[in-house]
């Protein structure tokens, strides 16, 4: 049995079923509220939702409870406010949203990635939090720009096994990594070329030694490493989709084949490096799917050919858009599930790594994210 | 002493009282007050910068006010939810 955590501008939703299935939708928790990520922790099956409410903020919570329990939770009863997912007090800036959660690689280690270019890190499974002080003091930020979504660490990528190794893509402030547990950040953006910025700035990107500034306003749409080979990882961009075989250091443009440059989820087969699935959009101007048609597009050989990927899906005047965190897999290999949402309200999945694929549902309020378990 | 009255899922932070009575000079101060003695309300209503949240009212015997109103020792202080919708 599968359960996918469905987050939405009208609160978290709890479905279960197996692939090909009937899907039941079993909970319903912050009706009304914009739930912005859930996600179920593997290791303890903790539910850590945020949600941003317009009028209070943005806050993360907590929960024990399987789904089956939550009832007809209203708003946030019965689950518990994590403590700590704030920016320093008497600052010039507030914290907008938390964008994604994810497990870290130590007992109770857990990331959140934010706007203002923010992550948090929870050493108890994400009852009590701490800002990561190495990225949000580092001497660069001032440079930072937001992307379209604003200033958002929306993408975290553990190194299997090492807890002091990590990840992230912030919009549009490109790639980042740590080696120390995050007390110090490097850049990892060389051959990531924004088209959407003049020609004399990509020159100076090009130069054998950009300046130290060069590379700030690079926007990562999202960002996965391939579990199976830690130093490959893959980039949505916005403009182009990439591949590093150096652990992030580097990216080779790798869409060709492609409807689009364009785009924003990416998931990856835990146990294939080569394989990896993207949604493209037509384009930055136009959100939806080329020829409003709905395909996912895999690559089996890391990047060097797609195949476009929709038995089962709309197939006409379907012009959906899937937002970054909205697309999810759950398992490997040949039966890998593959989950996505759009914001017009269906789900759709596939059981067996996108070859065929099923409605889960078709009524939600506009989806925001996806997490499978 | 002021009194303040919140309203909605706040008012649950709050313990569940309706009314709070606080010694505070501003409205600012009436806040930090109102979350030191009920520290879930942290967060909700005012933000790190110390600025009541956009979408948050503050009305002083009546009248909308801002973080740095003066609150007199007979005043009714009312915080709520903006209404929003067309």
């Amino acid at each position: 049995m599968t359960e996918l955590l469905v987050s939405t501008k009208k609160g978290l939703f709890a479905l279960s079923g197996e692939p090909g299935g009937d899907w039941e939708i079993g909970a319903r928790a912050f009706a009304g509220e914009p739930v912005d990520y859930a996600v179920r922790d593997p290791r303890t099956r903790r539910v850590l939702a945020t949600m941003t409410s317009p009028f209070y903020g943005p806050k993360v919570f907590c929960t024990e409870r399987p789904a089956s329990d939550w009832g007809a939770a209203k708003r946030h009863e019965g689950w518990e406010q994590a403590q700590g997912v704030t920016l320093p007090e008497g600052g010039e800036q507030a914290l907008e949203r938390i964008w994604v959660i994810a497990p870290g690689e130590a007992d109770g280690l857990m990331y959140a990635g934010g706007d203002p270019g923010v992550l948090f890190q929870s050493a108890d499974g994400g009852s009590t939090w701490e800002i990561n002080a190495g990225l949000w003091e580092h001497d660069t930020r001032p440079k930072w720009q937001p992307g379209g979504g604003g200033l958002c660490v929306h993408s975290i990528a553990p190194w299997p096994g090492d807890p002091d190794k990590l990840s992230v893509a912030i919009s549009a402030a490109g790639v980042w990594h740590t080696d120390d547990g995050g007390r110090s950040w490097r850049r990892g953006n060389q051959g990531l070329t924004p088209r959407y910025l003049p020609d004399e700035v990509i020159a100076e990107l090009n130069l054998p030694e950009p300046p130290p500034d060069a590379d700030t306003a690079l926007c990562v749409h999202h960002m996965e490493r391939a579990p199976a080979r830690p130093e490959r990882m893959f980039i949505q961009f916005h403009g182009g989709v990439y591949r590093s075989d150096d652990a992030g250091s580097s990216w080779s443009e790798i869409g060709a084949g492609l409807p689009s440059d364009f785009g924003f989820p990416l998931a990856v087969d835990p146990a294939d490096p080569d394989s990896a699935y993207v949604i493209p959009l037509v384009a930055d101007m136009d959100r939806v799917m080329p020829e409003g048609r709905v395909r996912v597009y895999e690559t089996r050989d890391g990047g060097e050919t797609w195949a476009p990927r929709g038995d089962g899906l709309p197939q006409q005047h379907a012009y959906l858009t899937v937002l970054r965190q909205a697309f999810q897999r759950k398992g490997s290999g040949p039966s890998l599930e593959i989950y996505f949402g759009s914001t017009t309200g269906e789900v759709f999945g596939s059981g067996d790594a996108g070859a065929t694929w099923f409605e889960v549902t078709a009524r939600l309020p506009p989806v925001y994210a996806v997490s499978a378990s | 002493m002021p009194r303040v009255c919140v309203h909605g899922p706040l008012r649950q932070l709050a313990g569940g009282a309706a009314e709070h009575k606080l010694q505070a000079g501003t409205v600012l101060e009436l806040l930090r007050e109102l979350e030191r003695e009920h520290p879930a309300l942290g967060g909700w209503i005012v933000d790190e910068r110390g600025l009541i949240r956009q979408h948050i009212n503050v009305f002083i015997n009546g009248e909308r006010g801002g973080e740095d109103t003066a609150v007199a020792a007979d005043a009714r202080v009312e915080i709520l939810p903006a209404i929003t919708g067309g």
